[in-house]
């Protein structure tokens, strides 16, 4: 051993003479960390987070307006959406039709008002749809692995090889042009965003020790999958599912502006775009950027609930 | 080498680095941490330093200041660090960047991050000599193999090509090194250099660094929470302890005649060769919160000789002997 | 320069991708079978007498076996043959090659627009914190998603176009009274710029500016996004510390120590963005009458002539198959850790 530590052994040796009080080793206490609200409940955590984000209090607001004003559709609107009066036909917007008419004399304002029914189901259809298709689907591929996985995950990359669109520009030119193809087409392409992160998900979950603790309890390892890992990844679907539905949105609506699926005179807000481009070069703009304008709303409102809810879930994934 | 019996003499008159009276406040959303409390050092040229202290007792936060890498919510409240006649906290940016590496570089924790993951240890080499000296290429290439071989690298030629990742931690330390001497600076501050290595490699790293401070005469300011490894190379000790420097000797001193209760039982706690987990001793309590309202000894609320003077205050600072002081109302006894 | 891993990369990312390639055509011809009804009558068009759909079902092989059928069509795609369109009588291959440059023109402008404002945005964004740069960063970043894209055109146009009268009518690459100028590489810019017409020139980017803006917006938003995460992320690492520490430039250690490494999640991203711009084409194209593939297959699909269509997805999918390769292969270049085969 060299000098120095013969001389430090020395030094320790004396220091811990009788003369000076020993602690018997217990752990001390932490240093007071930052102040994270680790209050107890989940409502309270909520609240605060809620608070330190008045965008995300106002996407939820303007959300649960959304969900309401799909609720009671045709009722609150102040004219027949579907009513044509060709004497009325391009007013600007006035007092008496708030957003103006269209080329067929129809409220423009009723129609958005209705419309968000229709888009609202789309998005949701199609979301519910590839959440529950994708999510057991990765999740059984991530637990099961083999074949399974090797399915999964082959289907998974063949979807996403395409671009998105196109591809679901193709499924419905297959399946045929109508409103609940779209939603189909929807679905299937957003199938991968909830099956890779399941997939993730379980795999991280499945490392864990939850699963030889349920298979000692006797379990099946289809409910080991179901009954007890599946839950634990719902927090970050919901997320996903916030973050995707203005994403959904806006696909849906795509492929009704460019003529699938609805139908005149639906009133839904990509075919109303559409309608209204013919007009946008001659002046009236109100026809198109008012539905325009509410979609993109609906949309930002989504997009703004799911960083809300991502900041909460998981703050560290913050960008 | 230092751990001889004699005394080492003082320092020589003009020291190369002199931090006076530094304290520093952190803006954090929980309150001001007041992280640095009139922190006093002095180094002459060609000496070994170590700074000693627990993970939090403000060590690292005293070389960002030094070399201007502070971050962003810190504040220098008062004091100077001063280098070649010029107050370093008081240039400004653009001086502060011309100075960094030329007069003070600084080497860090975690070797393997330090090195950018991809460029060649080649190219970063070559980056640091062109700024400092103006090389090109093929002289950067020749100096780089003399630094490599300085730092005793093993066939520098195929590591001049390398990427950090395919290196060992110990060999990214010694390339970091080598980065640190392409500087020729006149003090190195070395932040926990070893920490994370293997004891082997720690040791020849240690060794390493001694050599090289010796053959070019380069201060060394020694940051560590280790205080066998302080004790193996440094010519003088400085323990910290919440921002304050509450003891400073010479290396032999500080171990045979340790003055600050704190001191003490840092020695204390160095565990015994033979000694069994629970013959550990701890130190009690914890760092005080750095935030609220703090007495002038920050110790005083661990330590077991605290008096009423120690709370009403002001903290003396004692000169003991050549080279030694301690900031203690009711420092130990000297011992033979 | 082409070292030997730089060819085994290169082959290896290849390798990995012909899965991918093969999805594409098989999905592709699936789709195209799965058409409610008679495909034959679909390809045949809805003018076609029995005999002609009878004709285009055998043509196609569609009397024949799945497997048999399937060997039919590769061996047709091996040729390059993607049918015929009903509506012009043309080949598919013809028509998509003929519009394939206009459509690359407004896609890579677009991209290249966005990266020209998102990248700088990001990095300024991340070297100046809570400065005017991060606040448009982000509101850039959170609305430029939520932007439907037929509806940014819709108000470009309306902006500049009718208020403002800065932009020309959306009709097209070029207005009705200049002729273009000789077709050497498709692309209006260039081809103007070597027929040696400033004139010409600037009437094409004035006609590409709006469509390739509206591209932009969409595309700037992640973009800007991941730079300034990436950035953010690589500011705060140590080497970008022992950079500073070793006393390197601010310049160097910006770009050469910072974004070089930062680069590295946004090439990721780029496939993404890619997905988005190749599908918001076919919006694009059709709010400015742009004659490029998107309105091609749009057409085609609205007026049941199918063929066109399958030859789209199919070309579409294979674009995207490749560049993803492409970028697969830069982001083995710069980061040396990448293995080499996956």
């Amino acid at each position: 051993m060299t000098p120095a530590t013969d001389m430090v052994d020395a030094a320790a040796a004396t220091a811990r003479a009788p003369s000076l009080p020993l602690v018997p080793s217990q752990r001390s206490p932490d240093a007071p960390a930052a102040a994270v609200p680790t209050s107890g409940n989940f409502g309270r955590h909520l609240r605060h987070v809620l608070a330190e984000n008045p965008v995300t209090l106002g996407a939820l607001l303007v959300f649960i307006g959304l969900v309401a004003i799909g609720i009671l559709g045709a009722s609150i609107a102040p004219f027949d959406p579907l009513a044509s009066n060709t004497q009325d036909a391009l007013q600007a917007p006035s007092r008496h039709h708030w957003f103006g008419t269209d080329q067929l004399g129809r409220d423009i304002l009723s129609r958005v008002l209705v419309a968000v029914r229709l888009d609202l189901a789309m998005a949701l259809g199609a979301v519910a749809l590839s959440f529950l298709v994708g999510s057991v689907a990765g999740s059984c591929a991530a637990f099961f692995q083999g074949w399974t996985e090797r399915i999964v995950g082959r289907v998974v990359d063949t979807i996403m090889a395409f671009p998105l669109f196109v591809l679901a520009m193709a499924i419905v030119a297959a399946l045929g042009n109508n409103v609940s193809n779209i939603v189909y087409a929807t679905a299937i392409i957003n199938v991968p965003f909830y099956a890779r992160l399941a997939r993730s998900e379980i795999t991280v979950l499945r490392e864990s020790g939850m699963v030889e603790a349920a298979r000692l309890s006797g379990n099946s390892r289809w409910s080991i999958l179901f009954r007890h890992l599946y839950p634990n990844i719902l927090p970050a679907m919901v997320v996903q599912i916030s973050l995707n539905m203005g994403w959904a949105m806006l696909n849906a609506a795509g492929l009704s502006f460019i003529g699938l699926g609805v139908r005149p005179p639906t009133a839904e807000w990509g075919i109303m775009v559409s309608d209204g481009a013919n007009f946008i070069v001659s002046g009236e703009w109100w026809i198109a950027l008012f539905p325009g304008f509410a979609l993109m709303s609906a949309v930002l409102c989504f997009n703004l609930l799911g960083d809300g809810l991502r900041d909460i879930v998981d703050p560290r994934r913050r960008t | 080498m230092s751990a001889a019996a004699a005394v080492p003499p003082m320092p020589a008159p003009a020291p190369v680095l002199e931090v006076a009276s530094l304290s520093i406040d952190f803006r954090t959303r929980e309150g001001t941490v007041r992280a640095l409390e009139n922190v006093s050092l002095r180094m002459g040229a060609g000496e070994f330093v170590g700074v000693v202290g627990e993970s939090g007792s403000g060590k690292s936060v005293m070389a960002y200041a030094i070399t201007g890498l502070l971050d962003r919510a810190g504040r220098v409240t008062q004091g100077r660090a001063l280098f070649g006649g010029r107050d370093l906290l008081a240039l400004s940016e653009r001086a502060r960047r011309a100075s960094r590496g030329r007069d003070i570089a600084m080497i860090f924790q975690s070797p393997r991050t330090s090195l950018n993951p991809i460029r060649t240890v080649g190219n970063q080499l070559a980056d640091v000599l062109r700024r400092r000296h103006g090389l090109d290429r093929r002289a950067a290439r020749e100096r780089s193999l003399s630094l490599l071989t300085q730092v005793r690298i093993t066939d520098p030629e195929k590591r001049l090509d390398a990427y950090p990742f395919a290196m060992s931690g110990g060999m990214c330390q010694r390339v970091l090194i080598a980065l640190a001497l392409a500087c020729e600076p006149t003090v190195l501050i070395a932040d926990e250099p070893t920490t994370g290595l293997d004891v082997t490699t720690q040791a020849s790293i240690m060794e390493l660094l001694k050599d090289l401070a010796r053959r070019r005469g380069m201060a060394v300011l020694f940051i560590t929470h280790d205080l066998t490894l302080a004790a193996e190379c440094c010519d003088r000790i400085v323990v910290m302890h919440a921002g304050h420097v509450v003891e400073e000797a010479p290396t032999a001193v500080l171990f045979r005649r340790p003055r600050h209760p704190y001191t003490a039982r840092l020695i204390a706690a160095v565990p015994a060769r033979a000694a069994r987990l629970t013959d550990l001793a701890a130190i009690p309590g914890s760092l005080p919160d750095l935030r609220g309202a703090l007495p002038p000894c920050r110790y005083s609320q661990r330590c077991e000789r605290a008096q009423e003077a120690c709370e009403r205050g002001p903290l003396p600072i004692v000169d003991i002997g050549p080279g030694h002081r301690v900031a203690c109302c009711n420092p130990l006894e000297a011992r033979a | 320069m082409i070292e030997g891993r730089t060819l085994r990369l290169i082959a290896g990312r290849f390798a990995a991708s012909l899965p991918s390639l093969l999805g594409v055509v098989v999905i592709t011809f699936f789709l195209m079978r799965a058409l409610p009804g008679d495909p034959a009558a679909f390809f045949a068009g809805p003018a076609a007498t029995p005999e002609a759909v009878e004709q285009v079902r055998h043509q196609l092989g569609l009397d024949r076996s799945l497997p048999t059928q399937l060997t039919i069509y590769l061996r047709d795609l091996a040729r390059g043959d993607l049918g015929k369109s009903i509506t012009t009588g043309q080949p598919v291959r013809a028509e998509l090659w003929n519009r394939l440059p206009a459509s690359l023109e407004l896609t890579l402008s677009g991209l290249f627009l966005a990266a020209l404002i998102g990248l700088p945005l990001g990095v300024l964004a991340a070297t100046r914190p809570g400065s005017v740069f991060d606040h448009a960063s982000r509101l850039l970043s959170t609305a430029g998603v939520s932007l439907p894209t037929f509806f940014t055109g819709l108000v470009l146009i309306y902006v500049f176009y009718f208020k403002l009268g800065w932009a020309p009518a959306p009709m097209g690459r070029l207005d009705s009274f200049t002729d273009p100028p000789r077709a050497v590489t498709g692309f209006l810019l260039i081809d103007s710029l070597l027929a040696g017409s400033p004139a010409l020139f600037w009437a094409a980017l004035k006609q590409l500016a709006l469509p390739a803006t509206t591209l932009a917006l969409f595309a700037m938003a992640p973009l800007a996004r991941m730079t300034r995460a990436a950035m953010l992320a690589v500011l705060s690492s140590d080497y970008i510390r022992a950079a500073r520490a070793a006393g390197l430039g601010r310049f160097q250690v910006l770009v050469v120590y910072g974004f070089r490494n930062a680069l590295l999640p946004v090439l990721t991203t780029l496939g993404m963005v890619f997905s988005f711009l190749l599908g918001a084409n076919v919006l694009v194209e059709k709010v400015f009458a742009w004659p490029g593939l998107g309105s091609f297959a749009l057409e085609a699909l609205l007026s049941s002539d199918y063929a066109p269509v399958q030859g789209f997805v199919l070309v579409m999918g294979t674009v995207y198959v490749l560049l993803n390769l492409f970028i697969d292969v830069l982001y083995g270049l710069v980061d040396p850790r990448a293995k080499v085969a996956r």
